[in-house]
């Protein structure tokens, strides 16, 4: 086994280690799509987050134009304040409407931004004004527990008067 | 006593003590001096405690007390720089050669011109033939070491530990399990290396007859001392009782035939009858 | 006479945990040394290379054979269960994700120490029983920084590049099987596998895991052959250590870095 057959397998073997790594991050992993294009920020409130989290998509009309980079707490209003990096390329009207939606019935949860009107677009460091939060399972089954009640008792009252 | 005195001994060891614990002393109180150019062999029995007495000359052990000066070098406070700059003037035969099986024998033997001096290699090959000329190899060098009978690689062995021209040349147990031609061989090469290169060898052996035909002088060691010493006619003529065993091969004297053990009788159990 | 038993007992249970606890000291200073004397390792490539040849080179075979039926039986075995919830179009990201997470490290990482740990551990063990190393010692070349290190270099470059091989083959394999054999759709096998492996959190987690298993196994090996009695039974004890002891490590260390690392969902 002389020097130069030894070099000659170690380089195809450095070399088709590196293949299959690029094999990975490029076919198999999402490296190509969202790494190193320009990104601005924005800020959303909301009252529920529900199940997001952070690196979750941000959709507008299905197509992912964001990520999610930062959720927090903020301590005086009782609220959860998300940062979402958009694509430069995606413009968005002032007016634009965040909610939290889910993917399927029980997937993962996103923020699905819908455009509003307004003629002025959305800058880098902007405020979402209109925002609609997760939708909370407990919640929906309370209240319908209570529209069903509901539904009973105008019957009741009637004599009181 | 001491031999030659003119030139500064390459060699001096004094009131060497050494144990891998402090309880069981494997060397006691070791005086011994090696001259500049002489061949000297160290002999006794198994377990007598001469391959640790080599170690320490080579300096792969420090010793517990006492000073051992090898070419100049005190091996006691020697850092690792003192220890390979004092090994590079040193060559080691190893009792089985110790080749690196994964290089032929010319690799084997430009190893340490490789490692020690940045050579061209038409320069590199020229030493290498040098060498194994020296010991009979030439026409081996091609060889893997796994080809090589024992003898051979023993030889071999020596023209890489010779590869750096040293100035001392140890050597442990050099003839053990060779042929009569092959001991022959190592028996001629040691003495003429150590006269064309002007160094001094150490033989740790305990190959009585054929030792003493080689040496200009021995020092005799039985349970880590050195209990005698002298040039080989006087080594022969000794009247001292080990020495007289040992020279003589019998198997009874100091060295008594039986291993320590309690009454026969109580082994038999005859005393029961 | 039972507290004697029980009281000597403790003793010698003492003893093996101390003994192993000094050998990890030794071992770690060994690493250290091991690191700091790397310079002719990497200076002369030559030694290196010819090291990642042993290691990596020669267990290529042995690795993408491996990768690949594991990827096609984790394609069998994952269509049979998911179609039963109508989502056999995730076949591919059960098999990618498995993969580039777990199986890739973790199963290179069992095979690398079996074949190339062992053969490493041989080899210098049996250097040292053939009295190899002292003659390099003896001839002032330092056999840690000529011998040693260049092995563990080798191993430690070789791994993560067999990782990513195991894993490539493995969903070649659950491509063949899932989409050719069984019939999943092409594109969604890949669209999916795609939108859910994330580089950062999925393939470079696994990169790191197995340069650190690359670490572990090669830094074991190594260390026995280095340590092992100079006979033959001390040989083979050292190799059969390696491998077991490198298996362990594997395990456990794929348990704490799977802990630190995939279950980030839990705090955001």
């Amino acid at each position: 086994m002389n020097r130069s057959t030894i070099d000659l397998w170690v380089g195809v073997f450095v070399v088709a280690g590196v293949a299959g790594l690029l094999f990975l991050a490029l076919k198999v992993g999402n490296l190509a799509s969202f790494s190193t294009s320009q990104t601005y920020q924005v800020q959303a409130k909301f009252a529920n987050i529900g199940g997001l989290k952070v690196r979750g998509p941000v959709k507008s009309a299905g197509v992912v134009v964001g990520r999610v980079t930062d959720i927090r707490f903020d301590n005086e209003t009782y609220e959860a304040i998300v940062t979402i990096n958009l694509g430069a390329e995606y413009q968005f009207p002032r007016d634009t409407t965040a909610k939290i939606l889910t993917s399927g019935i029980l997937g993962e949860q996103y923020v699905g931004l819908e455009a509003g009107g307004d003629g002025v677009m959305l800058k880098n460091g902007d405020r979402l004004r209109l925002t609609q939060s997760a939708v909370v399972l407990e919640n929906l089954i309370s209240q319908f527990l209570f529209n069903k009640a509901a539904e009973g008792k105008p019957e009741a009252k009637e004599p009181a008067k | 006593m001491q031999q030659s005195a003119a030139a500064h001994p390459i060699v001096e060891i004094r009131k060497l003590w050494f144990g891998y614990e402090r309880s069981r002393p494997v060397l006691r109180d070791i005086n011994l001096d090696i001259a500049r150019g002489s061949v000297v062999g160290i002999m006794g029995q198994s377990g007598c405690g001469k391959t640790t007495l080599l170690r320490v000359i080579m300096g792969a052990l420090r010793p517990s007390a006492g000073e051992a000066k090898v070419l100049g070098h005190a091996t006691r406070g020697l850092d690792t720089e003192g220890l390979y700059a004092m090994r590079r003037k040193m060559g080691m035969l190893f009792q089985f050669g110790a080749l690196f099986t994964d290089m032929s024998v010319y690799e084997n033997v430009a190893f340490p011109l490789r490692e020690h001096a940045a050579l061209p290699e038409e320069l590199l090959n020229d030493l290498v033939m040098m060498k194994l000329q020296a010991v009979g190899l030439r026409g081996a060098a091609h060889l893997a070491p796994t080809e090589l009978s024992g003898g051979m690689a023993r030889r071999v062995a020596l023209a890489r530990s010779i590869a750096l021209d040293p100035q001392l040349i140890l050597y442990d147990e050099p003839f053990t399990g060779l042929d009569p031609i092959s001991f022959g061989v190592i028996v001629r090469l040691i003495r003429e290396l150590n006269d064309s290169l002007g160094a001094t060898s150490v033989i740790v052996t305990h190959d009585v007859q054929e030792a003493l035909g080689v040496v200009d002088y021995v020092y005799f060691m039985a349970a880590g001392r050195v209990i005698a010493e002298g040039r080989p006619d006087e080594i022969r003529s000794s009247a001292e009782p080990f020495v007289r065993q040992f020279v003589n091969g019998s198997s009874e004297g100091p060295v008594p035939f039986q291993y320590p053990a309690p009454g026969y009788d109580a082994d038999l159990e005859l005393a029961s009858h | 006479m039972r507290v004697a038993d029980v009281r000597a007992r403790l003793e010698r249970l003492g003893a093996g945990v101390t003994t192993h606890v000094l050998r990890l000291g030794f071992a770690s200073r060994f690493l250290g040394y091991l690191v700091m004397h790397s310079g002719t390792a990497l200076k002369r490539f030559r030694l290196t290379t010819a090291e990642i040849y042993f290691a990596g080179v020669l267990s290529l075979i042995i690795i993408l054979v491996s990768g690949m039926f594991v990827g096609m039986v984790l394609a069998l075995q994952g269509y049979e269960t998911l179609q039963r919830f109508g989502a056999s179009e995730s076949l591919g990201v059960l098999v990618a994700l498995s993969l580039v997470r777990e199986l890739g490290p973790v199963v290179a990482g069992l095979l690398f120490a079996s074949r190339a740990g062992s053969a490493i551990t041989a080899e210098i063990g049996l250097m040292k029983a053939t009295e190899q190393l002292s003659a390099m010692e003896m001839m002032a070349v330092d056999p840690i920084a000529r011998v040693v290190a260049p092995r563990f270099w080798g191993g430690v470059l070789s791994m993560p590049l067999l990782a990513a091989l195991f894993s490539a083959m493995g969903i070649f394999g659950g491509y063949v099987v899932g989409v050719q054999l069984i019939g999943v759709d092409a594109g969604a096998f890949w669209s999916q596998m795609q939108a859910a492996v994330d580089v950062r959190n999925d393939i470079l987690n696994g990169v790191i895991k197995s340069v650190v298993f690359g670490i572990a196994v090669t830094w074991i090996a190594v260390f026995e052959g280095y340590d092992a009695p100079p006979t033959a039974e001390g040989v083979s004890g050292a190799t059969t250590r390696t491998v077991v002891t490198s298996s362990l490590a594997i395990l456990f260390l794929d348990f704490i870095l799977t802990a630190l690392m995939f279950t980030g969902g839990t705090h955001q």
